[in-house]
């Protein structure tokens, strides 16, 4: 970016594929989509070169994982807005798991005002179901509904709201302010001490199994508790063959059911468990080949309404051990759209334009965020990734931008890269390289937020 | 051979190889002087997370029979919450020159993350790794199986149509996965016997039959049959009923010992819950090899340390 670039002023992309094919001029002005056409101009823009490139609606991820407050060693509301960034993300949803848990409308909107502070993203909080996330009592979620933070997804990640009359009680709670319950999908009873996916290598490496069954028959209970009280259900990370069964039988009776698959479960096995690199240990595990080819066709036919990294970023002695011992999770933002391009794209069972419903479009939709997932249209936000598809590269960890670097891909071939992020109107990654936190704090300050 | 981490790695001819020197191991303890030179200067550690004074001491007895000096490290606790990590641990020893670790972990896999982690350059036995593996435990039983059917003729031979049932707790045992691939490896054919709810999920990809019924796998004459241990901690948690449930189904009484074929060889890893799994009439009897596997045991540990820290260890 020429350097004497000036705050404010609007950019001219040039020639990119829009995600149906066609070739187009983008014009980015007062953090609107201002003009899109061919052979257009605009006095005193910046111009990208995009010809070659793609163009896609910002990205938004439901289920990202900031650590902040409480686990600034392992991420900042900063430092995961980054990663975001660089991964073409211009929402994040964060996770409740925080410490002080994110539980009170105060919490949510100390989050909220420091990612709006970091300006990288629209940072999106998610109040916990529970009050601690201990699965006892129900949080104030009207308070936090009702809060600056606007709170619409409830989720007690990292727990299962197990009980069953706790989790109906939710469900219905939330219909008053339009919420929806994401359920982390896991019988706790089934998977005590679980590391690894149950069968056949867990019974010859000796690592406690995590039964399918313990995610399936939550997603049953959950499906038709939604049915009963006639309320909105979101199922998180979802990993197995038999979930994506269960959950196409519940949209198939008109219950209000929505998915996720996160990238991991969308590409990697659980076969990298052997060799007890704590790298791929996270939660849900790494399953089969038939689950991850379950997975992707639950994505290509709706099943599955999106993808979310599940984005867990933790220090390095966290994984720096013996496999009891490690921490569950991954990286997730830096690596995503280049893994569902892999795992989706190449393999032909989505398109780009699938890609922006799965990775923009529909979560948006889901989370009730404001100002994200609206496509790319004149008069639209200007939230938009520039994505290289012919690119391939090695990743390393000179690709996360975060602070952790636990993810599964270093030193894999992965395709495609992205070039650039357009947030609010203005530029949070150029040229492949995110930009400096004093110049997105430069930025029109009505644009950013 | 760099690290004995496994048996699942472990080839026909390598085992083979290693029961050998076992044998002139052996050799070395009915000698006046019970002592080789071989490791005289080298270093080994006992590192244990895990309680096992018969391991350790068997471990011990091998390194000083070999003229190693012996350094015991206990270190219950391993998480990086409630303490040393397994990495700083890793990095002191190596610090203080150990040549071979012997290492017991609760972990599954943690004897191998130390080998794979360039922390330290020694070579690694594993002692035991949470419900992995126990390698030295299968040798140390291959080795008396192979003796007691072929005595002094035991060098070079291998197990071949050795029928070996294992009754118990196959699903926390390392011992019986141990087992299962150096057995079967050296050719003998292995059975599993257990409560359905004591076995793994998926053993589809193993080489072993499995059954329930104690009764109908002794009356198919087995050659060996290997008493597990079932740990206290197992019986509250709805495994099985109660211990009397499970003797008498699964336990090796004196009416199913009786029922033995009179060649049959009876074996427990130790230590042994009398009147629960095994009755003291089998335990005590002549077919029982429960001493022969701990004297075995020594002679088993000294050709493992022999083999990963004489002389250049060979990079596997």
């Amino acid at each position: 970016m020429p350097s004497d670039r000036i705050p404010g002023t609007p950019w001219l992309i040039r020639g990119a594929a829009l995600p149906d094919g066609t070739r187009a001029d983008l014009v980015l002005a007062e953090g609107r989509i201002a003009e899109i056409g061919s052979g257009l101009s605009r006095a005193g823009a910046t111009t990208v070169d995009a010809d070659g490139l793609i163009v896609l609606p910002g990205l938004v991820d439901l289920h990202t994982h900031l650590r902040e407050p409480g686990y600034e060693q392992s991420e900042t509301i900063l430092t995961g807005s980054q990663a975001a960034a660089v991964g073409g993300f211009t929402s994040v949803f964060a996770m409740a798991n925080t410490s002080p848990v994110q539980d009170t409308a105060g919490v949510v909107e100390q989050v909220l005002a420091l990612g709006e502070q970091a300006g990288y993203v629209t940072v999106q909080p998610i109040g916990a179901v529970t009050v601690g996330l201990a699965g006892d009592r129900l949080a104030e979620l009207g308070a936090m509904a009702t809060s600056r933070a606007r709170v619409r997804v409830f989720s007690d990640d990292g727990f299962c709201v197990s009980d069953p009359l706790l989790m109906r009680r939710a469900l219905e709670y939330v219909k008053a302010f339009d919420g929806v319950i994401a359920q982390h999908a896991q019988e706790p009873r089934l998977t005590e001490k679980a590391q690894m996916n149950e069968g056949a290598l867990s019974s010859e490496l000796g690592l406690t199994g995590w039964p399918a069954v313990a995610e399936e028959s939550i997603i049953a209970r959950d499906v038709l508790l939604a049915e009963h009280v006639g309320s909105r259900l979101h199922v998180c990370h979802v990993s197995t063959a038999g979930s994506v069964d269960v959950i196409r039988w519940a949209k198939a009776r008109g219950i209000n059911v929505t998915a996720e698959a996160t990238p991991h479960h969308l590409l990697l096995t659980e076969d990298l468990v052997r060799g007890y690199d704590a790298r791929f240990k996270v939660n849900p595990p790494l399953r089969r080949r038939e689950d991850v080819e379950a997975l992707r066709e639950g994505l290509a036919d709706g099943t599955i309404d999106i993808v979310a990294t599940d984005h867990a970023p933790h220090p390095v002695e966290s994984k720096d051990c013996e496999w009891d011992a490690a921490a569950n999770g991954m990286v997730g933002l830096e690596s995503a759209l280049s893994v569902v391009h892999a795992a989706m794209v190449e393999s032909g069972m989505l398109g780009w334009s699938d890609i922006a419903r799965v990775l923009s479009a529909a979560p948006a939709r889901i989370g009730r965020v404001t100002g994200q997932g609206q496509g790319i249209v004149v008069g639209g936000p200007a939230e938009l990734t520039l994505y290289d598809p012919a690119a391939s590269r090695v990743f390393g960890r000179a690709d996360l931008a975060g602070k952790g670097a636990n993810s599964p891909y270093l030193s894999m071939t992965l395709p495609g890269r992205v070039l650039a992020t357009f947030h609010r109107g203005y530029a949070t990654v150029l040229d492949g390289a995110l930009r400096p936190a004093g110049e997105i704090r430069s930025e029109p300050e009505d644009n950013r937020g | 051979m760099k690290h004995l981490l496994s048996t699942k790695g472990l080839g026909r001819a390598e085992a083979i190889g290693l029961l050998d020197i076992a044998e002139d191991m052996a050799d070395v303890a009915n000698r006046e002087v019970k002592k080789l030179p071989t490791l005289r200067g080298k270093t080994v550690v006992n590192l244990f997370f895990e309680d096992s004074t018969r391991t350790r001491i068997s471990f011990e007895a091998a390194a000083k029979r070999l003229s190693a000096d012996v350094i015991n490290f206990s270190a219950k606790g391993s998480s990086v919450s409630k303490g040393e990590s397994l990495k700083d641990t890793a990095q002191t020893l190596a610090a203080m020159g150990a040549d071979g670790v012997v290492i017991r972990h609760p972990a599954s896999g943690a004897p191998e993350v130390l080998a794979a982690s360039g922390w330290i350059d020694a070579g690694i036995i594993n002692a035991g790794d949470g419900t992995h593996e126990h390698p030295t435990q299968a040798l140390l039983d291959a080795f008396t199986i192979r003796r007691r059917l072929h005595g002094t003729a035991s060098r070079g031979t291998g197990l071949d149509g050795v029928r070996v049932t294992i009754v118990g707790d196959v699903l926390h045992s390392r011992v019986a996965r141990s087992n299962l691939w150096l057995l079967t490896t050296l050719g003998a054919e292995v059975t599993f016997v257990a409560p359905p709810t004591l076995l793994p999920m998926d053993m589809s990809g193993w080489p072993a039959a499995v059954g329930f019924d104690l009764d109908a796998a002794i009356a198919a004459k087995p050659d060996v049959i290997m008493m597990l241990r079932i740990q206290a901690e197992r019986m509250n948690a709805a495994f099985f009923p109660n211990s009397r449930e499970y003797s008498r189904r699964w336990g090796l009484d004196d009416v199913r010992f009786a029922r033995l074929a009179p060649a049959s060889i009876v074996m427990h890893p130790g230590p042994m819950n009398r009147g629960l799994e095994i009755s003291s009439e089998a335990a005590d009897s002549a077919a029982s090899t429960v001493l022969e596997q701990v004297a075995n045991g020594v002679s088993v540990r000294m050709a493992a340390l022999y083999l990963l820290m004489s002389g250049d260890r060979e990079d596997s």
